[in-house]
């Protein structure tokens, strides 16, 4: 029977079936980071187990690590204890671990892929719901909470109920200005943020097949903002290409090896998903983020909507409520909201890709007076590449803070935070009250636009802008 | 994990959509290295005014839904991260259930976990239960696990789809990694499979 790439990838993780239970699935690359896992070990220490495959198991830290200087202790005794603790606890269970002052450190969803260590055809899992991430290498990948961590140490293996499939079909060329970052809002707001809910995402078209590994990676990161369990694209060449020599791919014959499994995963021709979902990729526009989830977006030079126009009173409710704390009002153009902070940079948009695109729109360019702009790695390896390439400086002319790697203002648990009332053009992924900080206001778009709204002060439309 | 067999307890209503796991616990209250004693901030931006005291306009401020132990909200509960804080905040607050049309899968499977109940009735009845609970202080709501059934204090009774490996664990508060272990040698047995079938898999020293 034909089989789509993840019906191929869950078969063969399958370690145990029976008729009523969910799969027990084999774990092939366990990620962990300092947030979500301090329970699990303590877990493991209370029952007298031990971590079975510490050598599947990866571990740094970037949730709540400061991104100033790394030769200064980290003041926040919390964050500091959390980030001890995992410390001792992968010394105690052999784990390997890039603490925050390797230059291999960063965001976890970056340093996977970037050290060959994230490929096709695997499971992977972290305690991180952006763990879909890892998706664009053609892996299962998915995010679990702290118990899941425990039983994945404990056993390698997770109890999971098999997920509906959800063919996304994209075709054609993205338009000049838009990125991975506007198709991925694009298919939010067209699916739905519990769109994808049950599912996993198989990102399929000519529009893929075209994207880099940073652009894929970018796609796959927010499959869970529409509720997915994962999403992913099929390995092709652009994947190995991107692999291959990497710290952790395989060489040699076992690359050729690997290569020949790598390309036996794509969906069988004649497969079936269980729902399809088509979007034109000649359709995609800037999008910005109006409200607070990552499926209220509209076109740049759009207007903030009226919730009376809204198809349903749910919709309209959440419009509303969405409104009052961004504190916008309908039919405001959208180029005319100001903003006070622009942060470049999480698992979403912090790769080399991503900070050479926003660097070639600030380029002799300057960040407006009213504006504090960060650029955030995502890893010491992309802070290095892009220093190499004089990104950095081109960020600092400008007026950027040029930062250390971490998970930063996307989340605000480190020192990285939006003050109550302030507003920001993120790159990051979600844009939930709070989010950022408590009584923040996120508008998410993509590196380009952000670098632009740092410039003018307020969101501009890049397509017509850069030409200005 | 703790068993879930039967509630009876008071509702309290939390009538809105997508509620995100930011919103339950946001993240600067994530720093602790222990599973216990996060219900303290549970709904904090919500639940508290910037200057720390209670907000009188937050649902779960008013008295009379004081001790309430079963949670009715709106669809796609438990959106965003995977943190199980979110969890760990509503069952340490004292809530044993949730009852909404729909879930979020992490948030759902990380309460399976713990052994908080998550129900699904359908959205028009929800939205009823929502009515219900406004209109009449004290309204309890009597959930038994076993039955699948939710009683409302008319005395409907409303009939719930659950998982029944899901339904067994959590009626006998079954241990999952304990659940696993059994199949030892599956596990074994696959470990030397793979070895043979993709010795290319990376190992981390």
């Amino acid at each position: 029977m034909p089989r789509t790439i993840i019906d191929k990838i869950w078969d063969d993780h399958v370690v145990y079936s029976h008729e009523g239970q969910p799969d027990l699935l084999f774990v092939d690359l366990h990620l962990i980071h300092e947030i979500t896992t301090a329970q699990a070990f303590e877990g493991l220490r209370l029952n007298g187990r031990k971590v079975r495959h510490p050598e599947l198991t990866l571990a740094t830290v970037d949730h709540n690590v400061p991104t100033t200087p790394r030769n200064v202790p980290v003041k926040d005794p919390i964050a500091k204890k959390q980030i001890e603790t995992l410390e001792q606890n992968t010394r105690d269970f052999a784990i390997h671990f890039e603490g925050m002052l390797s230059p291999r450190q960063g965001i976890v969803h970056v340093i996977g892929p970037e050290m060959g260590a994230s490929q096709p055809g695997m499971v992977i899992v972290c305690g991180d719901s952006h763990t879909s991430t890892h998706g664009a290498f053609g892996a299962l990948a998915f995010g679990i909470g702290t118990s899941e961590v425990e039983h994945v140490l404990a056993t390698q293996t997770l109890q999971q109920r098999r997920p509906k499939t959800l063919r996304i079909q994209v075709d054609g060329e993205l338009p000049l200005g838009t990125t991975a970052k506007d198709l991925v809002l694009d298919i939010i707001r067209t699916i739905g943020v519990s769109g994808a809910v049950g599912h996993a995402i198989e990102y399929c078209g000519s529009t893929f097949r075209a994207m880099s590994m940073e652009g894929r990676m970018t796609v796959c990161n927010m499959s869970i903002e529409a509720g997915g369990r994962a999403g992913l694209v099929a390995p092709d060449d652009t994947t190995f290409a991107y692999m291959e020599g990497r710290q952790y791919a395989p060489k040699g014959q076992a690359w050729e090896q690997a290569l020949d499994y790598w390309r036996s995963l794509a969906t069988d021709e004649d497969a079936i998903f269980d729902k399809t979902v088509n979007i034109n990729a000649a359709d995609v526009v800037p999008f910005v983020t109006w409200g607070t989830n990552p499926g209220q977006s509209v076109e740049v030079t759009g207007r903030v909507p009226d919730p009376d126009e809204m198809p349903d009173e749910a919709s309209k409710a959440n419009a509303i409520r969405s409104l009052k704390y961004q504190d916008l009002q309908p039919g405001t153009p959208i180029t005319s909201i100001n903003v006070d902070k622009v942060f470049i940079g999480s698992c979403t948009n912090s790769r080399i890709e991503d900070l050479r695109l926003a660097a070639s729109v600030v380029k002799g360019r300057k960040v407006n007076a009213h504006v504090q702009a960060l650029v955030v790695p995502g890893s010491g390896q992309v802070k290095a590449a892009a220093e190499a390439e004089g990104l950095d400086r081109v960020f600092r002319e400008a007026g950027f803070e040029w930062r250390e790697a971490g998970c930063s203002m996307c989340l605000g648990m480190n020192p990285d935070v939006l003050g109550p009332g302030e507003r920001c053009a993120s790159t990051s992924n979600r844009n939930f009250e709070g989010r950022q900080g408590p009584g923040g206001r996120t508008h998410l778009v993509s590196p380009a636009m952000a670098a632009a709204a740092a410039i003018e002060g307020h969101f501009v439309d890049i397509r017509a802008w850069s030409k200005a | 994990m703790r068993p879930f067999k039967k509630e009876e307890g008071l509702a309290a209503p939390y009538d809105k959509a997508n509620v995100d796991t930011d919103e339950i616990i946001p993240a600067e209250y994530l720093k602790r290295i222990e599973r216990t004693g996060f219900g303290q901030f549970l709904f904090f931006a919500k639940r508290f005014l910037p200057d720390g005291s209670p907000n009188p306009d937050f649902v779960l401020n008013q008295p009379r839904y004081q001790n309430a132990s079963i949670l009715v909200a709106g669809p796609n509960f438990g959106c965003g991260s995977s943190r199980e804080h979110a969890p760990w905040a509503l069952e340490d607050y004292g809530f044993r259930a949730i009852i909404a049309p729909s879930f979020a899968d992490i948030f759902t499977n990380n309460c399976a976990q713990i052994g908080l109940l998550n129900v699904v009735l359908p959205e028009d009845r929800v939205n009823q239960i929502l009515r219900d609970i406004a209109g009449r202080e004290g309204y309890q709501i009597a959930i038994d696990l076993e039955q699948q059934a939710v009683t409302d204090p008319f005395g409907r009774v409303d009939r719930f789809e659950m998982d029944a490996f899901r339904k067994h664990c959590l009626l006998n508060g079954l241990d999952a990694i304990g659940l696993t272990m059994q199949h030892e040698d599956a596990i074994r047995d696959f470990e030397s499979r793979r070895q043979s079938r993709a010795p290319w898999l990376p190992r981390f020293r």
